[in-house]
């Protein structure tokens, strides 16, 4: 594991499955009656969320104390610029504070790049601007992985009773090969996901591309052309301006949000319009193949990019996804900085 | 005889300089200007500097400097910035008119003409605004500044683009009378809206908003077309794009009147330097790709690109130590550009030293209507000259021991070749060992 999580892109193929196969033997903890694991006892995790995002907080902050953390939310609303003190110094004076790992969110792409030059916690992204949202693409890789029935990786259970249990310095290494000798075993291997919306601004699909991409998914992306990068085509997926040809071909289909802003400034004609052609509503849902499931990263616009019926129906796993964030995140606070302290080694 | 008495100013005997084109001589140095060349020249009470090695090049001079007073003393000062522009090895600067308060009125003008001579390292002509407060709305008093003391000749709304093509019109149109160029920054301000980096795969990938080479290549294309269409003269700032080489180089086959400029770090750089989201790489116009990069130096060196203009933009350290969308855009260049060009041009054959006197000194004067700058050394040309050792190993650019008061160098520790050894203005050394004189 890397000493952060900013970018999805940063991970190995074994790291991301470690956290996967972590998650989920954690949620099956979550499932006991006492939800509580000692393991980051003594260890303090801030939450810096400087835009609003009650759902990806509360996730991490269930996730810090279900391990035991203290918690500390610090909110300061909108971007530092001309009011109030610089990232800077209020990294600094977290790090007097005694973080020992920042969960970041943050209207400007890159913010956590930055926060982790400035101070020696871990820094965990929880969304930057229209960079990325690691978690957010892990929990959804998660998601997918047991809705699909695919099998977790082998080495999973007793990945964390070998790490809680043992004392040396070699457990690390054993996750790790562990991890190399499932390669192949517990990914996304040609599962076929379909990324619809406004992927011009998310930082959810740039997170999902990556470790899609990592986990042998294969990505087709579909979008209004003025919603797509104007170098898509040197991504690693496929672009469709077609939502019902693709609809077919789908295993999963993850329907973006579209953003307030973006409803005014040209992208699209109207709502309306975008709804009839980017909308996922219960004829196009009836495209889908029998198993094919239907993601959405939350906050819905119902009506605009999901109908109702859709959002509500069996395919669905929206309120999933929100469940599995939380073990998601545990996974990630776990392994960041539980290890460290556990097999006494600077990560 | 020969002494040392007489400090920077006085007679200076410079030995066995390289002159651009290749031939070795003397030059004695006397009374401001080159009282002779030849070989084995002697003068008493001369001050002798061994150049064996050195090329003398006509002093440089900056189309586009940043100085940032008056308003921002805390990012540089005159004093500071005409230093670094010293021991880069220039003569002369023009100083922008993004100053706060504005360079719009001949009050303005003539207090930068004025700090830039009490400084005294090198000529500080300034640049006039062409629009009242850089507001793009109404044209400032161009007359007046032309007339002032100042004598402003080049007027530039740098910063921001004059994008109302009816003003920009005009404003062509008005300083034929007093043979004026204007200098345009060309950004489509629409279609730069919160424009962060280079639209491209780099961006793309970073989730940072684009700035498209479409929004510079339209505006110069318009800009060019309305020089030709009042006959007047168009000079554009630091062009960035290989799509504005072609633009311009098809102006000049017209036989427009379009000149250009490009900076030394649009020479050098790319977009991918955003990787880690440093601000530092954080500049207008952006950084660009490979492929422009080596359109613009093709461009330089065929002479499409006129020249080379650092667009020296200091900032404090705290207007860069932030998020890359809260940064401030611009990057400090005065003390290592002649290097820079020595790395991107020289080195890589494109242009010989004639080529660089050419490109640094002679044209940007003629494009500034400078008088005594830009002119080869000769007996009888001002003694406005650079001696640089471009034989001097690869330094890594330090910017903390930079003269600017800002340390926003995108070159921090960037082995570039090369040394500015001393700088004469007017006869007078300004930097002597690459240090400044006062």
């Amino acid at each position: 594991m890397n000493r952060h999580l900013i970018s999805a892109a940063d991970l190995s193929r074994d790291d991301a499955l470690l956290i996967l196969d972590t998650a989920e033997e954690l949620a099956r903890m979550s499932d006991r009656p006492i939800k509580k694991l000692p393991t980051l006892r003594g260890r303090t995790v801030v939450n810096l969320f400087f835009e609003d995002s009650t759902r990806t907080r509360i996730s991490f902050e269930a996730a810090a104390k279900r391990l035991s953390a203290d918690v500390i939310n610090f909110s300061a609303k909108g971007s530092s610029v001309g009011k109030g003190e610089s990232l800077k110094d209020t990294a600094l004076t977290l790090e007097a504070m005694g973080a020992d790992a920042v969960v970041i969110r943050h209207v400007a792409s890159g913010a956590p790049h930055r926060l982790a030059g400035w101070i020696r916690g871990h820094v965990i992204n929880a969304g930057d601007g229209m960079h990325e949202h690691p978690t957010q693409a892990l929990l959804d890789a998660f998601t997918i992985r047991r809705r699909l029935g695919l099998q977790p990786g082998a080495g999973a259970s007793g990945g964390i009773g070998r790490r809680a249990a043992g004392r040396g310095g070699s457990r690390t290494g054993g996750a790790r090969t562990g991890g190399g000798a499932r390669t192949g075993g517990g990914g996304l291997d040609g599962v076929r996901v379909t990324i619809v919306g406004d992927v011009l601004h998310s930082r959810v699909a740039r997170s999902n591309i990556a470790l899609l991409n990592i986990l042998g998914a294969e990505v087709t992306l579909v979008a209004p052309p003025t919603l797509l990068p104007i170098a898509v085509d040197g991504w690693s997926c496929e672009v469709s301006y077609d939502l019902d040809a693709v609809l077919p071909k789908s295993d999963v289909i993850m329907m973006l949000r579209v953003q307030q802003e973006r409803m005014t400034a040209a992208y699209f004609p109207s709502v309306r319009e975008y709804s009839r052609r980017y909308g996922l509503d219960a004829g196009r849902m009836a495209m889908l193949p029998e198993h094919a499931i239907v993601m959405h990263p939350g906050p819905m616009n119902r009506g605009v990019e999901i109908a109702a019926e859709v959002a509500d129906s069996p395919r669905s796993t929206i309120v999933e996804q929100v469940a599995n964030g939380v073990s998601i995140r545990m996974a990630v606070l776990y392994l960041l900085l539980g290890g460290a302290e556990l097999s006494g080694e600077a990560r | 005889m020969e002494d040392t008495v007489n400090g920077a100013a006085g007679t200076w005997l410079l030995r066995n300089v390289t002159l651009p084109g290749g031939q070795r001589t003397d030059l004695l140095l006397h009374d401001g200007g080159i009282a002779e060349a030849g070989s084995r020249l002697t003068a008493a009470g001369a001050q002798v500097l061994d150049a064996g090695g050195l090329i003398a090049l006509p002093g440089l001079v900056d189309l586009h400097t940043h100085l940032r007073e008056p308003g921002r003393e805390d990012a540089e000062t005159i004093e500071t910035g005409t230093r670094a522009a010293a021991l880069g090895g220039y003569t002369a600067v023009h100083a922008m008119a993004n100053t706060e308060p504005v360079a719009d009125t001949a009050g303005v003008v003539e207090q930068v003409w004025r700090l830039g001579r009490e400084a005294g390292h090198c000529d500080v002509q300034p640049v006039g605004a062409v629009t009242l407060g850089l507001g793009g709305t109404r044209l400032a008093e161009l007359g007046a500044m032309a007339d002032s003391a100042a004598r402003v000749r080049v007027f530039s709304d740098d910063g921001r683009c004059v994008s109302d093509p009816l003003l920009m019109r005009r404003a062509l149109e008005y300083v034929k009378a007093f043979d004026g160029v204007i200098a345009q920054h060309a950004q489509e301000p629409r279609l730069t809206e919160d424009a962060q980096m280079n639209e491209g795969a780099v961006s793309g990938r970073l989730g940072l908003s684009g700035w498209p080479a479409v929004a510079e290549e339209a505006i110069i294309a318009r800009d060019c077309l309305l020089a030709a269409h009042v006959g007047s003269a168009l000079h554009v700032c630091h062009v960035s794009t290989a799509g504005s080489v072609e633009i311009i180089r098809w102006a000049k086959s017209k036989g427009w009147r379009v000149t250009a400029e490009v900076t030394p770090h649009h020479l050098l750089l790319t977009d991918e330097l955003a990787e880690d989201y440093d601000p530092v790489y954080k500049v207008n116009p952006p950084l660009r790709t490979a492929a422009d990069v080596e359109g613009l130096r093709a461009g330089l060196a065929d002479g499409t690109i006129d020249c080379v203009a650092t667009d020296h933009a200091p900032h404090p350290a705290e207007a860069k130590d932030t998020e890359w969308a809260d940064a401030a855009f611009g990057m400090t260049g005065l003390e290592i550009a002649l290097r820079a060009v020595q790395q991107a041009m020289v080195e890589t054959g494109l242009l010989d030293w004639a080529g660089v006197a050419d490109r640094m000194s002679v044209r940007p004067a003629v494009i500034g209507r400078l008088s005594g700058h830009g002119i080869l050394p000769a007996a009888g040309s001002p003694a406005n000259l650079t001696l640089y050792d471009p034989a001097a190993a690869p330094e890594p650019v330090d910017p903390a021991a930079h003269a600017s008061k800002s340390r926003n160098s995108p070159f921090r520790g960037v082995p570039l070749p090369g040394q500015v050894v001393a700088t004469f203005l007017r006869g007078t050394a300004t930097v002597l060992d690459g240090k400044a004189t006062s």
